[in-house]
């Protein structure tokens, strides 16, 4: 299995077979009124119907209010199964530092990623950018909610850790905060570790204001279809060892494309914007 | 299902801090004195299906309301399709409150009701009971406390009273209290005792019931409205099946609290039937009145009444 997955193709990556059957595609032998016991701590076992109507239910609540990020979580464990999150498991037992963190089970908390000392790294490392967006956001590592809807043990571990990586592919891609940058991270992750919550999170695009959505299609879009293609699993960094490493070395590492830099560009336009005004003002007067 | 870790999540984001059962003896070496001496003493009861000691329950459950206190008129219309509003209406009227009583000859107070409404945090049921002495009877001077254990409820209705005629007035009054004890309220004073959906979080109900009995005038009413068990086996199939499965799901999308929903539908299985309640309130020395208890909507809820006999 291995040796297939380095002949293969990175793009072909998408079309690699699952190990085991999906167990929820068989019949449930459970009724609501008497759920099977939980898997590991938190787990709840959901029917098809409840897994259906909690996925449709998260997914209409987190775009009429975007600040759910609890129902954007359940999203993703709702419809992680049948098939794509075993896929992404299966892409980190594919990778040998995959396989050392299915192994080691590492878990980024505030206990675990201690920023005053990330603070404290150089200026272009991982670490150090990494705190600088938890500063600049306001949040702190342990605000991600723990996965309770996805059944077997290992996965539910792969989306946890999937979750709390999220931040530092903010660090390393330099997408910044606003729905413009969080919109192209999404689409990065969707092609890169083919999550369906982060396909679906597209379609908050209609809360883009219509010149942010021109620059997300001409500019963004096309950035995360070439990066996320063509860059490396990021569900196998192990980045609790690579805190110190210089940013555009692990982007280099990774195959991803720097993105173009979205407040450079909104600072152009506004000079632009005010360049045009003056021009009025000196026609008129 | 996930009752371990909702216990522990509940107990470790209660907003009541638990008072720590340790007891420390002096001039004492026994095992017992340095033992910390927490399940083998105290009495277990249930909170939803899990077993949790009795000082603990008050706290879970406080948490519970406190997390829900926002959405909770919302989160009831969207879990009873908005019948808890058609219940609530038949349960006031059926009360009548403020029709003329029969005075006893040593009461010098005004012509009004004097009612006590327990766990009515958020006010629904006190304003209805305001609505219609004022409305349909023409008493303006029926007076209604509202009294609940949880200050985040509490802060709810007094923000919902501010939009009422009462706001402000003496006839709304607020007040922090466990049902299971009240010293502030002296004996024999109030006219009718209710409590609409909160017995079953109660941690003794029994004691509740005593309470309510001392406080209540002679010829006073205690009122209960409460879920309870549904008659009807198909129906009932559907409705366990709803309260289990759609309930949580409702409370992890609207109010995103699936745990606080899961504890109010496995209360709901805990409470004891309408025969057993009825002899609850029976054993708390009230007379039960014609059959003592009424269902609604096939006994999903039933409302309870006790009066309190004569001298």
């Amino acid at each position: 299995m291995s040796v297939l997955a380095r002949q293969i193709a990175p793009s072909a990556r998408l079309l690699t077979p699952v190990t085991t059957a999906p167990a929820c595609l068989l019949p449930r032998h459970f009724s609501v009124l008497n759920r099977p016991q939980p898997n590991y701590p938190g787990h709840i076992p959901l029917t098809f119907i409840e897994r259906g109507a909690l996925a449709v239910g998260s997914a209409v609540g987190s775009l009429i209010n975007p600040r759910r990020g609890d129902l954007i979580a359940t999203l993703g464990e709702a419809t992680a199964t049948p098939y794509f999150i075993y896929r992404l498991r299966d892409a980190m037992l594919s990778d040998a530092t995959g396989r050392r963190i299915l192994r080691d089970r590492p878990r980024i908390t505030s206990s675990t990623m201690p920023l005053p000392y990330l603070r404290s790294l150089p200026e272009n490392s991982v670490g150090r950018t990494y705190a600088a967006w938890l500063d600049r956001e306001g949040v702190s590592p342990d605000t991600r909610s723990q996965v309770q809807y996805i059944d077997n043990e290992e996965c539910a571990y792969v989306m946890q850790r999937y979750r709390e990586c999220h931040d530092f592919y903010h660090a390393v891609t330099g997408l910044p905060i606003f729905v413009e940058g969080e919109l192209a991270l999404k689409a990065f992750e969707f092609l890169n570790t083919l999550i369906p919550m982060t396909g679906l999170s597209l379609f908050a695009m209609v809360r883009l204001k219509p010149a942010e959505r021109e620059r997300f299609f001409s500019l963004h879009l096309p950035w995360a279809v070439r990066s996320g293609l063509a860059s490396k699993e990021l569900i196998n960094v192990y980045w609790e060892e690579v805190l110190e490493k210089n940013v555009d070395e692990l982007r280099r590492e990774l195959n991803i494309e720097a993105p173009p830099d979205l407040r450079e560009i909104r600072r152009m336009i506004r000079r632009q914007q005010k360049e045009e005004k003056q021009r009025m003002g000196q026609q008129t007067a | 299902m996930a009752s371990r870790s909702m216990w522990r999540s509940l107990h470790y984001s209660a907003k009541r801090r638990v008072v720590s059962p340790a007891q420390y003896r002096c001039f004492s070496c026994s095992l017992r004195a340095q033992d910390q001496g927490k399940t083998d003493s105290e009495k277990m009861t249930h909170f939803g299906f899990t077993n949790v000691p009795e000082s603990q329950k008050e706290s879970l459950v406080g948490a519970v309301f406190s997390s829900v206190a926002s959405s909770y008129d919302t989160m009831n219309d969207l879990m009873s399709l908005g019948i808890h509003r058609l219940w609530k209406d038949h349960f006031v009227r059926t009360l009548n409150p403020g029709s003329p009583l029969a005075r006893r000859h040593n009461e010098t107070e005004g012509q009004g009701w004097n009612i006590l409404d327990i766990a009515g945090g958020t006010g629904d049921v006190a304003f209805r009971m305001l609505d219609h002495a004022t409305n349909v009877n023409h008493d303006r001077q029926t007076r209604v406390t509202i009294a609940d254990i949880n200050p985040d409820m509490l802060a709810e209705g007094k923000k919902r009273s501010i939009a009422t005629p009462y706001y402000n007035t003496g006839r709304l009054s607020f007040m922090e209290a466990n049902a299971q004890t009240m010293p502030s309220i002296p004996d024999n004073s109030v006219d009718l005792y209710t409590v609409v959906f909160g017995i079953r979080n109660f941690t003794d109900k029994q004691a509740a019931l005593n309470e309510a009995f001392r406080v209540l005038k002679p010829g006073g009413v205690f009122a209960c409205m409460e879920f309870s068990k549904v008659n009807n086996d198909l129906f009932n199939a559907v409705y366990k099946r709803w309260s289990f499965s759609a309930i949580p799901l409702i409370g992890q999308v609207v109010a995103g609290d699936r745990d606080s929903y899961q504890y109010l539908v496995e209360s709901i299985e805990k409470f004891p039937s309408q025969e057993e309640f009825r002899a609850m309130i029976h054993k708390a020395g009230f007379m039960i009145p014609g059959r003592g208890y009424e269902d609604l909507t096939g006994g999903i809820a039933a409302i309870h009444k006790g009066v309190k006999p004569l001298a």
